[in-house]
């Protein structure tokens, strides 16, 4: 052996990712930073940040882009249907910045749908996926991912780094716009909550978790891009429909059924609000 | 069948760059489902990396491992275009083998 490699292992850094987490404040700033710096972040939640870097550049929702390709590009249904017959607004199998341009107006199904629906939709039209059985698990736990979860994921990642940019030219569409930003501040329950009560105005935040203002783009965005996204807790996939149905559920509100028009609404909103940020997701969270 | 692996190997310098993202599902033996029965173990437990042919690491991994975990490793005395082949056992016997090769 001439040309011996001297393969050194510099650092074999195991970094599970997340187990690591209680051993990895090895590289910590200085302590004297903490007390100056006027426009510090909340100590904690720079933490959180700096972990959320280091994560973002290995987001596991790359293994479920994966599958959902796989399942966009070789699932057939009855008859040989695939996703290539699904048009996402922007033509027949186009899936490239479709995410980004959703909600539209679809006049085949005489519907405003979000990004999640619409796929759920061609799923069920295409590929033979019934929708009872979608809307039986619709949102992923720990034994099982949706297909559609991973075809949604794969989607939204076809639109990483392009501008969003929902449609509001169909009368429908500003419609959904209207009545969106008219449940956004819509105050009832026991609580008296509206979503305007944690993400009407700038930091806010629940715990440690900073809650973006949605009636800021530049904030919007953060919302937006945040899901579909890979959560560390508990480790699966989960959609803007999961998060929205989750926010009814801590203002103590009905939930809302899966796919419901309100919420379709509801994004429609956040969407036009975010219009011309850059998305770059699929988010990871904690 | 396990799912892919997602590599990406980079050379960073005279230090190649390898990072590894696995499909697993990492249980622990020690949850229990929502009938109250214990989930059985499962996890990755040998992992090797073998660079340009040469074996550079030979890891056992246990369940403190996270789901769906992230590797990184830092490879010196590698080049461009050498080839990373990474390996996964679990304790089903489960096995995945994956391959890259290391960009500019």
């Amino acid at each position: 052996m001439k040309q011996r490699l001297s393969t050194l292992m510099v650092a074999a850094v195991m970094t599970a990712s997340f187990a690591a987490h209680a051993q990895q404040p090895a590289k910590k700033a200085p302590p004297p930073a903490k007390a100056a710096a006027p426009a510090k972040k909340e100590g904690i939640t720079a933490e959180f940040e700096k972990f959320r870097e280091v994560l973002e550049e290995d987001n596991p929702a790359e293994l479920f882009e994966a599958k959902g390709e796989d399942i966009w590009k070789n699932k057939k249904g009855p008859g040989g249907a695939t996703m290539a017959q699904c048009d996402l607004g922007l033509g027949a199998g186009v899936v490239k910045g479709a995410y980004v341009q959703m909600p539209r107006w679809f006049a085949d199904v005489g519907q405003v749908m979000d990004a999640e629906r619409r796929i759920v939709h061609c799923m069920v039209k295409y590929l033979g996926y019934k929708e009872e059985d979608i809307r039986k698990q619709p949102f992923s736990n720990d034994q099982r991912t949706p297909d559609h979860v991973s075809v949604i994921t794969y989607v939204a990642a076809q639109s990483r780094n392009l501008k969003i940019a929902a449609p509001q030219k169909h009368a429908k569409e500003i419609e959904a716009y209207r009545i969106g930003k008219e449940i956004f501040a819509y105050r009832a329950g026991p609580y008296d909550f509206s979503c305007a009560t944690c993400h009407g105005d700038d930091g806010k935040r629940i715990r440690t978790q900073d809650l973006p203002n949605l009636r800021k783009p530049a904030e919007a965005v953060k919302a937006y891009q945040g899901w579909p996204g890979y959560r560390m807790t508990g480790g699966f996939m989960l959609t803007q429909q999961w998060r929205m149905n989750d926010c009814f559920r801590q203002q103590r509100f009905p939930e809302p059924t899966y796919l419901s028009d309100s919420i379709t609404a509801l994004l429609a909103y956040m969407t036009v609000t975010a219009n011309g940020q850059v998305y770059k997701g699929p988010g990871i969270k904690r | 069948m396990a799912d892919p692996m997602k590599i990406r190997a980079q050379m960073k310098g005279d230090t190649a760059e390898i990072r590894v993202l696995m499909s697993h599902a990492m249980e622990t033996g020690q949850r229990k489902d929502n009938a109250g029965a214990t989930v059985p173990a499962h996890f990755i437990q040998a992992i090797t990396v073998d660079v340009g042919g040469k074996r550079v690491i030979q890891g056992q991994t246990s369940t403190s491992v996270s789901r769906n975990p992230v590797f990184g490793f830092k490879v010196k005395g590698a080049k461009v275009g050498d080839k990373v082949v990474i390996h996964w056992e679990d304790n089903k016997g489960d096995k995945r083998t994956d391959e890259a090769v290391i960009a500019a």
